[in-house]
């Protein structure tokens, strides 16, 4: 049995549900006094981040906190990575310590699959995104947020997604939310459409299990979740859309698209957003908006990983794709 | 030297024969040859090829002598049944002054394993932008002829064009690594449904096909000759089968892996599935066995590209592009081409010896297997079947793709020019 | 998990030892010594551990608001993550805790649960409550004690003390959960995988 979290197209659908109805009683913790559980007392984590992601490692780093794991940062910049010490030989330096599981953010897509593939070590490992292939806690908090939202929280539990229709909105080409929203919404039995500039959409994308479309107007209306990603400012520069007013003309979410929404419908963004290019201030600060619950959610998800692979002698969470040979 | 008579092979497949060497040269073929005063080496029905001709090997030195040496690669070499293997100039310093070409062709020479013909630079420096001195690299001992900065596309028209114009003077050839820049930058694998996926760089087939579909216009219309190396897609191969209609003095290769290798291997992120050009789809696969077996493609050639462990134990970002080949090139070619029916071991000799010396002008080369010939010549037991196993490798790097993988045929001897380099699957 | 066979073969060799009308009666009992305990039962919250010590709370909550003529605050309280054997099985799934709106500060905790046997489920609700507030006094009640223990824990109300040998297995049916109330005295039996 598999111990890693890599990718979402690796649970089933009743991983996922576990996943989701654990986060709901982790999310109970958070309402105590005391943010605090025993479970995973004399367990060491070891947060082994290769890219800056502070709202990633905060988010972990709590969830082991309130877990009572033993919590280890270990940051790229400025370590012996930074003089051309290889993956693996820091992977293996941290194990050499005694760690039970590795959090690992990568800038090189693949890297937590060879981390937990290519006997480097023994530990468990979990994915907190690499390069723009996957970040499944991030799918996992979405999908949490999207549940509780559209299902509700108590009516949601043991239940999935359901003939709920998401829509993905902005660079789909270099986004690991938008790979592992649509493999985790699809498990989940929600309808996901992708809208963006056909520059960013991928070569290939015809075998996702997802609609494509450049017209995000026409998607809008039939949309109980509406997702935007980050565009980065510098993709203009290697002419994936002329002009950031161009943008958010044609795909980015303001107040009147908003308004074309189904009165239910929630607008959700993984952050961090950038303001005025796929979503107007406006939007942002509405009660539709769920980005900081997404973060509030991420704490509870990251909990139920952790603990349903390191809470007990072996994983609850089974895997299909990323078996040991 | 003595006298070797190789008793019942198969020549070129065909019904079993004797085969005597005198000296360095084959002074008979028949049945019932005495072997009187000879040493006999009984091929019990295995088939005798002319030493192969790799026109693509990288064999590192100078430079990275961690990964290969001209020693060690043409050992490899000789276990593979090859005489003779162009080297590429992609050294440190880079082979493109006449002096690193006649280091590397004096280092071949001494040792005795194999043929080592240089291949110069196009450009100083592989950089694209100044010709090399080419004239001299041909003038000088190591007559070299084929000039390639593989590893790097001469991308820029002028410069391609006026190469291709250049060597016309002494029957060279330029051997184009056709990879578009821009369009490749940040690349990590075949541009499709697995890249996709998995959320590695596109490296679209485009990229490949608008450089030769230039270079092969370009070489039409200053009437020269182009030699487009590791061809990879199907839609490369409609342009040379084009090109070749139109009476385009072009020539093509491929590897044995782009044969046999698709991208769903990448799925594993094994980096030592990563090269360049990348591993494309099945259908690419389909069409490029196709074209080797039509003469579309004229050659198959290695690319051989040996890399230190660490360079492929790492995350598939950070891992050198690149696969050893010299010594799995003829198991891989059985299996694609002979066990399909698509050559037959005529065919193989054609694809592996002859035409590669052609194109290379490799004298004493690819010649055929009767008397007078020089005595280049390799025996092939083809129903072995054995799991590849890089421990075993006489070259010095590891990076095969076929590791635990059952691949049919063996090279059981290597004779260069009458002297056994390669005995019993033992290195001479 | 039983498969259907091995569960109709457990309860033919089994002995019930309480029927419905003895469950209820107890409880009836329980709830009466709790209102005499706890002196009319003002500050009592009922905390069920999942799975049937929360029906049970329920019951004796219903019961309680019977005699007192007050609604008693009841809830749920899951210990898994406080469980000190987390080690020696794959994770569980959890269960809900549900702590009464006014919470349990200054309160009487009395925690319910369906077999007192080892004590260690019940240490693991005194560290889990520890989390969540802090009570005036907490006491326990079970259905069954079958003795056994491993920890200094007794409990305060008991419906029936039932000495059993360590080969022999306690089970605890509730309507609520399977479809009938009984408690069932059976045999262990170890298959030829293991202990059950």
């Amino acid at each position: 049995m598999q111990r890693h979290l890599i990718s979402a197209a690796d649970l089933t659908r009743d991983d996922a549900v576990l996943i989701l109805d654990t986060a709901e009683e982790m999310a109970r913790v958070a309402d105590r006094p005391i943010k605090k559980l025993p479970t995973l007392r004399g367990r060491t984590v070891v947060n082994l981040f290769f890219e800056d992601s502070t709202r990633t490692r905060i988010s972990f780093e709590a969830a082991e906190k309130r877990l009572s794991a033993d919590v280890i940062n270990f940051t790229a910049k400025g370590s012996s990575v930074s003089k051309g010490e290889s993956l693996k030989d820091t992977a293996q330096t941290l194990e050499a310590m005694g760690v039970d599981a590795v959090v690992i953010r990568h800038g090189a897509s693949g890297a937590p699959y060879r981390l937990a593939t290519s006997g480097w070590i023994d530990a468990a490992v979990i994915n907190a995104g690499d390069g723009t292939h996957q970040h499944p806690t991030q799918a996992l908090l979405d999908a949490f947020t999207m549940r509780r939202r559209l299902v509700g929280r108590d009516a949601g539990l043991g239940r999935d997604l359901s003939g709920k229709r998401i829509t993905l909105v902005g660079d789909i080409l270099h986004s690991r939310v938008a790979r592992s929203n649509v493999d985790l919404l699809h498990t989940l039995g929600a309808e996901v459409t992708l809208v963006a500039p056909p520059t960013l959409v991928p070569v290939g994308v015809e075998t996702w299990p997802c609609e494509v479309s450049y017209d995000l107007d026409s998607t809008l209306a039939k949309t109980d979740a509406v997702m935007l990603l980050r565009v980065q400012r510098e993709r203009m520069n290697a002419a994936f859309f002329p002009t950031e007013r161009e943008y958010s003309r044609r795909y980015g979410l303001d107040g009147d698209r908003m308004a074309k929404m189904p009165g239910h419908a929630i607008v959700m963004h993984p952050g961090p957003m950038v303001r005025g290019m796929e979503i107007t201030a406006e939007v942002a600060d509405s009660d539709r908006c769920t980005v900081l619950e997404q973060v509030t959610n991420g704490v509870s998800i990251r909990m139920a990983v952790l603990y349903l692979l390191l809470g007990g002698n072996e994983p609850a969470v089974t895997h299909t794709r990323t078996e040991e040979k | 030297m003595s006298k070797i008579l190789i008793r019942g092979a198969k020549v070129l497949g065909g019904e079993p024969q004797d085969v005597l060497i005198d000296g360095e040269t084959i002074a008979e073929v028949g049945t019932g040859l005495s072997a009187e005063g000879a040493e006999v080496v009984e091929a019990d029905g295995r088939v005798l090829l002319p030493g192969l001709v790799d026109l693509h090997t990288h064999l590192r030195e100078p430079g990275r002598e961690d990964s290969e040496t001209v020693l060690t690669g043409t050992r490899a070499a000789a276990s593979g049944g090859y005489t003779a293997v162009f080297a590429m100039a992609n050294t440190f310093p880079v082979a493109d002054t006449a002096g690193v070409v006649e280091q590397v062709y004096r280092l071949g020479r001494e040792h005795g394993y194999c043929d080592v013909q240089p291949i110069g630079a196009v450009t100083v420096g592989l950089e694209g932008r100044k010709l090399a001195e080419l004239g001299a690299m041909h003038e000088s001992a190591a007559g070299v002829t084929v000039f390639s900065d593989d590893g790097k596309c001469v991308d820029d028209a002028v410069i391609m064009r006026r190469a291709l114009e250049y060597v016309k003077a002494f029957g060279g050839v330029v051997a184009q690594h056709a990879q578009e820049p821009r369009l490749t930058e940040g690349a990590q694998m075949n541009e499709g449904v697995v890249s996709a996926e998995l959320g590695l760089g596109g490296w679209p087939a485009v990229a490949e096909e608008s450089i030769i579909a230039r270079d092969v216009l370009l070489a039409e219309h200053v009437g020269s000759r182009v030699h487009i190396c590791h061809l990879s897609t199907a839609g490369s191969v409609e342009i040379v089968r084009w090109a070749k209609s139109r009476g385009i003095d072009v020539t093509a290769e491929v590897t044995p892996h782009h044969l046999l290798l698709t991208d769903e291997l990448v799925r594993s992120y094994n980096p030592v599935y990563k090269v360049n050009p990348p591993l494309r789809t099945e259908r690419d696969v389909r069409a490029l066995r196709e074209a080797l077996a039509d003469g579309t493609i004229d050659i198959v050639a290695t690319d051989h590209a040996p890399h230190p462990h660490e360079d492929k134990d790492c995350e598939w970002a950070a891992a050198a592009m690149g696969m050893v080949g010299l010594e799995t090139a003829l198991s891989v070619v059985q299996q694609t081409m002979v066990e399909t029916g698509l050559l037959d071991w005529a065919g193989v000799a054609d694809r592996m010896s002859r035409k590669p010396a052609e194109i290379g002008r490799a004298l004493g080369h690819g010649r055929p297997v009767s008397a007078g010939e020089p005595a280049n010549l390799t025996l092939v037991d083809t129903a072995y079947r054995g799991e590849v196993d890089p421990a075993g490798f006489a070259s010095r790097s590891r990076n095969t793709p076929y590791e635990g993988r059952e691949l049919p045929g063996r090279v059981t001897h290597t004779w260069l020019r009458g002297r056994a380099t390669l005995v019993d699957g033992k290195l001479a | 998990m039983d498969t259907e066979q091995q569960k109709q073969q457990y309860e033919s060799d089994a002995r019930p030892v309480l029927e419905a009308p003895d469950i209820a009666r107890v409880l009836t009992r329980i709830a009466h010594e709790i209102v005499e305990r706890a002196k009319g039962a003002d500050d009592v919250v009922l905390l069920g551990i999942p799975t049937r010590g929360v029906y049970l709370a329920q019951r004796l909550a219903a019961k309680l608001q019977e005699i007192t003529g007050r609604a008693i605050p009841v809830g749920s309280l899951d210990i898994t993550m406080y469980r000190d054997d987390l080690r020696m099985h794959p994770p569980r799934a959890l269960a809900r805790t549900d702590i009464p709106g006014d919470g349990i500060d200054g309160r009487l905790v009395v925690l319910v649960d369906d077999v007192l046997f080892s004590g260690r489920t019940i240490r693991a609700a005194l560290d889990a409550l520890n989390d969540i507030g802090r009570p005036r006094a907490v006491q326990l009640a079970v259905l069954v004690d079958r003795g056994h223990r491993e920890l200094p824990i007794r409990a305060d109300y008991v419906g029936k003390n039932l000495p059993t040998s360590l080969r022999e297995t306690v089970k605890v049916q509730l309507a609520e959960e399977d479809g009938r109330d009984t408690v069932l005295l059976g045999v262990k039996r170890t298959s030829p995988d293991g202990p059950q």
